[in-house]
């Protein structure tokens, strides 16, 4: 979209954006109405809508919300996996292992730059994750107890995100989308190799299979819940749909997740701890049994094995960096004075 | 440059150095002070564990595979320098300990260049730590008095594993001396930038490191090991 630039605001044009009220735009009501019209055919054409269009304020801060949720959910995606990164059976699962998190901390990166186009500063978006007014996926409240737990992570976790993010590659925000495309190249790296990690020790000796075995039992349900509540309870799933940053149910991901995950499992040798999982002719799908949606929410509440640990780990960390933030803060300063003295 | 090539096992020592510092690079996932160094951390991290394996693949004639030589070895097997094994301590602790390691190791490995070809490769990485490093000592150096104050702790601190550095390799023909000059002139004019003092190292009665390279460790380093090599020992045989 690029026929329809938003009037110029100055210097901190998105900063501004995502908390005015539209209507007090130069131009009045009435070129309101025109802008509104240009974005709603722009995402009708399933066009991008860049950084410097105008776009609805509530489509800005639907857009920083959830991209800074996916970056919280990066950064703190790095604990519970980093917790094994010292104790790595081998070097070359090592080496895997630290170059995943390494990517984590680099989509990280990417989305929070990403927030930033629209007017949100990695320092603010920080800020409320620490103090715990902006959210980071659930799943990550979960314990790795095991080395299996880094396959099951790789394998369900990463594949649970992928089939999530993949239709976001399409999605109406363009810097959006494009960051999308790259971060799913790399998860789906990941997934493989948590795939073939859980392989190894499902053909490996008996001790082994079971402790892949434990992970996947453990892993599959939070699993089923990344794709959040069920559709007729979504809060805010019908309105990113029709702006198009969202382009398919929650229901509707959970089972195409079910239906790619089932014959995975068979052919690691695992099984899925669901009694009611079984192929439906009619529907041409799995059917799987009720989730336990009232642990998800307990865990959203912040009642999960991990969520206290996360956080203050997170918190902890920024915290001790702050001098060495300042400092950096300061040498680019005095440089600068310096350079223009 | 009067390098020949390496005898049989006196690769492991710097083997030993990349794998034991990339396991203490590897703690701070998660806990960088921004972003930014998580990737810079974890890459040089990653550089390094890539060395070690190059150099372990290189042994495994005499020493086995390089799981082996990694995880079953006990503490006094190995021959890394005591700088790398020590703790993580604070940020500063952390650059500092990566700029004496870096600014020897890029020029160890670009004499070793000629005949070791893992040295060849490496020698740009190493001169990307080093870089990395020498830019951070500089901010935290000049940066606040906080920053200052914890790096020249940090030089202080680690200075008495230094000269352990410079201690021949036995089957690597570098001269040690000339390489030991060039570090401490090259740290002398970072430090010089930074606004810290060059320590002048532990007094002649004091104690000093220096056994490193026979097998000799620091108390920490037992930990170490124990964290990495216990999944593997735990299950011995099996294939991961």
């Amino acid at each position: 979209m690029t026929s329809v630039t938003s009037p110029p605001r100055g210097g901190t044009a998105g900063a501004e954006a995502h908390g005015g009220p539209g209507a007090a735009e130069p131009g009045g009501p009435e070129a309101e109405g025109a802008l509104q019209e240009a974005f709603d055919a722009a995402v009708a054409a399933d066009e991008r809508i860049e950084p410097r269009d105008w776009m609805p304020d509530a489509y800005r801060s639907t857009l920083i919300r959830q991209i800074a949720q996916h970056a919280h959910s990066e950064i703190i995606g790095m604990q519970p996996e980093a917790n094994w990164i010292t104790r790595a059976p081998s070097l070359r699962r090592k080496a895997i292992l630290m170059a995943k998190v390494q990517d984590e901390a680099g989509h990280g990166l990417y989305l929070y730059g990403a927030a930033e186009t629209l007017g949100a500063s990695r320092e603010e978006l920080l800020d409320k994750l620490h103090d715990g007014r902006q959210k980071y996926s659930s799943i990550f409240n979960y314990p790795t107890l095991t080395w299996a737990d880094v396959g099951a992570i790789g394998w369900l976790v990463d594949g649970a995100a992928i089939t999530n993010q993949v239709p976001l590659c399409r999605c109406s925000y363009g810097p959006y989308a494009r960051a999308m495309v790259r971060i799913c190249k790399e998860e789906s790296f990941h997934q493989r190799q948590g795939y073939e990690l859980l392989l190894a020790l499902a053909r490996g000796t008996e001790a082994q299979c079971a402790m892949a075995q434990d992970a996947v039992d453990r892993w599959w349900w939070p699993s089923l819940m990344m794709f959040g509540p069920p559709d007729d309870e979504s809060a805010h799933s019908a309105q990113s749909m029709a702006w198009k940053i969202k382009r398919h149910s929650n229901d509707e991901l959970r089972q195409r997740f079910v239906d790619i995950c089932v014959p995975q499992a068979e052919a690691l040798g695992l099984t899925l701890p669901d009694p009611d999982l079984r192929w439906n002719e009619e529907r041409g799908h799995w059917d799987f049994g009720a989730i336990d949606w009232e642990e998800f929410r307990q865990v959203l509440k912040g009642n999960g094995p991990c969520n206290e640990q996360r956080l203050r780990r997170r918190r902890t960390a920024h915290e001790n960096g702050a001098w060495v933030r300042e400092a950096a803060a300061a040498h680019a300063a005095k440089h600068a004075a310096r350079s223009a003295s | 440059m009067t390098a020949t090539a390496p005898q049989s096992l006196a690769t492991l020592p710097l083997g030993d150095d990349a794998l034991i510092l990339s396991q203490r690079l590897g703690e701070w996932a998660g806990h960088a002070p921004v972003l930014e160094e998580e990737v810079a951390l974890a890459n040089i991290a990653l550089d390094l564990l890539g060395q070690a394996r190059a150099l372990y693949a290189g042994l495994s004639d005499v020493l086995g595979s390089e799981d082996e030589i990694a995880y079953l070895r006990e503490e006094r097997a190995f021959r890394n320098c005591q700088l790398v094994e020590q703790p993580n301590g604070d940020f500063a602790h952390t650059i500092v300990r990566q700029l004496f390691f870096s600014a020897y190791q890029q020029p160890l490995y670009a004499r070793l260049a000629p005949v070791l070809p893992l040295a060849a490769k490496a020698v740009r990485e190493t001169a990307y730590h080093r870089d990395h490093a020498e830019q951070w000592t500089v901010r935290l150096g000049d940066g606040t008095e906080e920053s200052h104050a914890r790096t020249q702790r940090a030089a202080d601190a680690l200075w008495r594993y230094t000269d352990e550095l410079f201690e021949p390799i036995e089957g690597l023909e570098v001269e040690w001396q000339e390489l030991a000059e060039e570090w401490k002139a090259d740290i002398r004019e970072v430090f010089g930038r930074a606004g810290l003092t060059v320590p002048q190292g532990p007094g002649k009665d004091a104690w000093a490191a220096g056994a490193g390279r026979q097998g000799l460790h620091t108390e920490p380093f037992g930990r170490l090991l124990a964290e990495m090599q216990h999944l593997h020992r735990s299950h011995p045989g099996a294939t991961w």
